[in-house]
C-alpha cells in the first residue's frame, strides 16, 4: 500500500511536483502516466525518500520509507536501471543487494533466471549491458528482496515488445497475489494494457486519475465521416465538442445515438461510430499534456 | 537474450501479510561494513589499486635489498618503507569508495536500500580502516620474508620493533586513508577528489617552505611534516600535538563538512 498526501517540490519558483494525493492499494497496478518531466520520477524519489519534499507526506504500508528500517524486504525499487557500477558485473550487482538486505544469496540465480538473464549474461560487466537488460537486472534487484510493493519508474523503457509483454505479465501476476504496484511510463499504450488504475500528472499536478475503466468510458465516442467538413460543421451546430484523432476522426464527448442522429439529420455518410476506448484516452492525455510542450527535462 | 514466461518463483504478496518484523529492523553497520569491504574489490579499478599496492610493496622491498646498506636492512626499515606505495595508494580506495556512489550513480540504489546514509558513510570509514589494517598486516609479513633474505645477504636482519612503533606505522595508515574518504565525501567527484587530495597538501607544504611567515604555522597544518615522525623511532608529545592539528583540519573537518554533504544531498 502506498499513500501519497499532497506531496510537492519547488526547485526555486519551479513546482516540480505540485500538490499531488493517489493511494496504490494492494491486489493493483497503479499507472504513473505524464510526459517527460510531468513529476513522476520526483514524486517517485520523494516516496523513496531520496528526495525530500517541499511539503506533504509519502508513506509505504503506513510508514514513510525512510522509516523502514530495511525497505528492501518491503519495497521493490527501480528508479533508473542504468545507475549501476559499470564496472560490477550483473550477478556481483545483485549479490551485494543480497548482502545489505540480508536475503540468501541463492536468491540471486533465482532472480536473474527469473528475468531472463543468463549465466553469460550474469557473468558480464554493466557496462557491456544493453538498455533492456539493464531494466531486467533492475527488476530483479526490486524482486530480490521478495517485496509485496513495487516501485518501477519507466522499467518499460529499452524492453523489446517480447520483453514488455513479459514484463506485463510478471506485474499482473505480482498484483494478482497481493502485492502493490506503482508503474510509471510517458507511454499510454505501455501502462493501459496491466495498469488497474491510473493517475495522470501534467506540469507537476494530477490531472486526472481512477479506474482505467471509469476513465476509459468517460472518454467519449469516435466518430469518422466520409465529408469531415461537414461533419465537424454538424457537430458544431448540435454543440458536441470533439478532438481531432490522427488519423481523420473526431472524439466527441457524447454517446453514439446523440451523434448517429445529428449525422442522419445532416445526410452524413459515416464510416465509424464507436466507443473510443483506449484512443479516447490517448486523446485526453495528449490535450492533458499538449499545453506546455516546453516543460521537457527542465528543473 | 530470452524472455522468460514462467511466473515467480515465490509469492509475490507474501510480504505483505506477516512479514514477521523482518523489515522494521535496520541494517546493522557490520553487515555494511562487509558490503563496502567487498565493494572496495569487486571493480576494476579497486582491484587493480590493490594489486599495485602489492606490488609496489614488493618492489620497494626488492629496492631495500638491493640497494640499502648493509646495517640499514632491518625489519623496522623495510616494513616502514613497504608501507609507503599503501600510504600513497590506499587513499585513493577511500577517495573511490565514497565519489563513486555519485560518479556511477550507485548513489540511488544503496541509499534506497539503506535510507539511513550515516550508517552508509560509517560502514565506508570502517571499511576503510580495516583495510588499512590489512595492508599493514601485509606489509608486516611481506617485510618479514624480506628481512630473512637480507639476513641470507649478509644484511643488518634485525627484528628489533617495539609496539608503539609498530603501532604508529599503522595509525599512518588509518590517518591517509580517512583523509582521502573524507576529501571523497566532500567532494563527491573522483578526478576532482584525487587531484585535490594530492595537490593542496603538496602546494601547502611547498607554501609552508618557501614563505618565511608561513613557516612556523606550516610546522602545525602540514600534514606531510607533522605525520613525518610517525615513521621514526621515538616521536615526541611536541610532535604528538602537531600531528593532532593537523589531523582535526585535513581529515577530522573535511569528513564532518562531507557527512553532512552525504546526508542532505538529494540523489537522483
Amino acid at each position: 500500500m502506498i499513500a501519497v498526501e499532497n506531496l510537492s517540490k519547488r526547485y526555486g519558483p519551479h513546482a516540480a511536483v505540485d500538490d499531488v494525493s493517489f493511494t496504490c492499494e494492494p491486489g493493483t497496478v497503479t499507472g504513473f502516466l505524464g510526459p517527460n518531466g510531468a513529476g513522476k520520477s520526483t514524486t517517485m524519489r520523494m516516496i523513496c525518500g531520496l528526495t525530500p519534499p517541499t511539503a506533504g507526506t509519502a508513506t509505504v504500508d503506513g510508514r514513510p520509507y525512510r522509516q523502514i528500517g530495511n525497505p528492501g524486504r518491503r519495497v521493490g525499487v527501480l528508479l533508473d536501471a542504468s545507475a549501476q557500477h559499470a564496472g560490477r558485473t550483473g550477478r556481483e550487482v545483485l549479490t551485494l543487494a543480497a548482502l545489505t538486505m540480508g536475503v540468501d544469496k541463492r536468491r540471486v540465480g533465482e532472480s536473474l533466471e527469473r528475468v531472463g538473464l543468463d549465466k553469460t549474461a550474469a557473468r558480464r560487466r554493466v557496462k557491456a549491458y544493453s538498455l533492456g537488460m539493464r531494466q531486467r537486472l533492475g527488476l530483479a534487484y526490486a524482486l530480490l528482496g521478495d517485496p509485496g510493493v513495487l516501485i518501477l519508474d519507466e522499467p518499460a523503457n529499452g524492453l523489446d515488445p517480447e520483453g514488455i509483454f513479459w514484463m506485463r505479465g510478471l506485474l499482473r501476476d505480482f498484483a494478482d497475489r497481493g502485492g502493490t504496484v506503482l508503474l510509471s511510463s510517458h507511454l499510454l499504450r505501455e501502462v493501459e494494457a496491466v495498469a488497474d488504475k491510473l493517475v495522470v500528472i501534467g506540469a507537476g499536478r494530477v490531472v486526472a486519475q481512477g479506474d482505467k475503466a471509469e476513465l476509459l468510458a468517460a472518454s467519449g465516442t469516435v466518430v469518422r465521416a466520409l465529408d469531415h467538413e461537414a461533419l465537424e460543421a454538424t457537430l458544431q451546430r448540435h454543440g458536441l465538442t470533439g478532438t481531432r484523432t490522427t488519423d481523420g476522426g473526431v472524439v466527441v464527448q457524447a454517446d453514439a445515438e446523440t451523434i448517429g442522429r445529428a449525422a442522419a439529420g445532416a445526410g452524413l455518410v459515416l464510416l465509424e461510430l464507436r466507443p473510443a476506448d483506449s484512443g479516447g484516452l490517448e486523446q485526453m492525455f495528449l490535450s492533458l499534456t499538449a499545453g506546455d510542450p516546453g516543460r521537457e527535462a527542465v528543473r | 537474450m530470452t524472455a522468460v514466461q514462467s511466473p515467480p518463483t515465490s509469492p509475490a504478496g507474501a510480504a505483505v501479510v506477516g512479514d514477521g518484523g523482518r523489515t522494521v529492523e535496520k541494517i546493522s553497520v557490520a553487515r555494511l561494513t562487509r558490503v563496502e569491504l567487498r565493494k572496495l574489490a569487486d571493480t576494476r579499478s579497486g582491484l587493480w589499486l590493490l594489486i599495485a599496492i602489492g606490488l609496489a610493496a614488493a618492489a620497494t622491498a626488492a629496492i631495500m635489498l638491493g640497494a640499502a646498506p648493509d646495517e640499514e636492512q632491518t625489519f623496522r626499515n623495510l616494513f616502514s618503507f613497504g608501507l609507503a606505495p599503501a600510504s600513497v595508494l590506499l587513499p585513493v580506495l577511500g577517495i573511490l569508495s565514497m565519489t563513486s556512489e555519485w560518479s556511477q550513480r550507485t548513489a540511488l540504489t544503496t541509499f534506497t536500500l539503506t535510507p539511513a546514509r550515516g550508517r552508509v558513510v560509517a560502514a565506508k570509514l570502517i571499511a576503510a580502516v580495516l583495510i588499512a589494517i590489512a595492508a599493514t598486516a601485509a606489509a608486516a609479513l611481506l617485510s618479514a620474508g624480506a628481512n630473512l633474505v637480507a639476513i641470507g645477504a649478509g644484511g643488518d636482519g634485525s627484528w628489533d620493533i617495539t609496539a608503539d612503533q609498530a603501532g604508529r606505522l599503522l595509525l599512518n595508515q588509518v590517518i591517509f586513508v580517512l583523509m582521502g574518504s573524507a576529501f571523497g565525501a566532500l567532494l563527491m567527484n573522483s578526478p576532482l577528489a584525487i587531484v585535490l587530495y594530492f595537490a593542496i597538501p603538496t602546494a601547502w607544504s611547498v607554501l609552508g617552505q618557501m614563505v618565511k611567515w608561513l613557516r612556523e604555522t606550516a610546522e602545525w597544518l602540514d600534514l606531510n611534516m607533522t605525520s613525518l615522525p610517525l615513521s621514526e623511532a621515538t616521536m615526541s608529545s611536541g610532535q604528538w600535538a602537531r600531528l593532532g592539528v593537523a589531523v582535526a583540519v585535513w581529515v577530522a573537518v573535511p569528513l564532518v563538512l562531507g557527512t553532512v554533504r552525504v546526508l542532505r544531498r538529494e540523489v537522483s
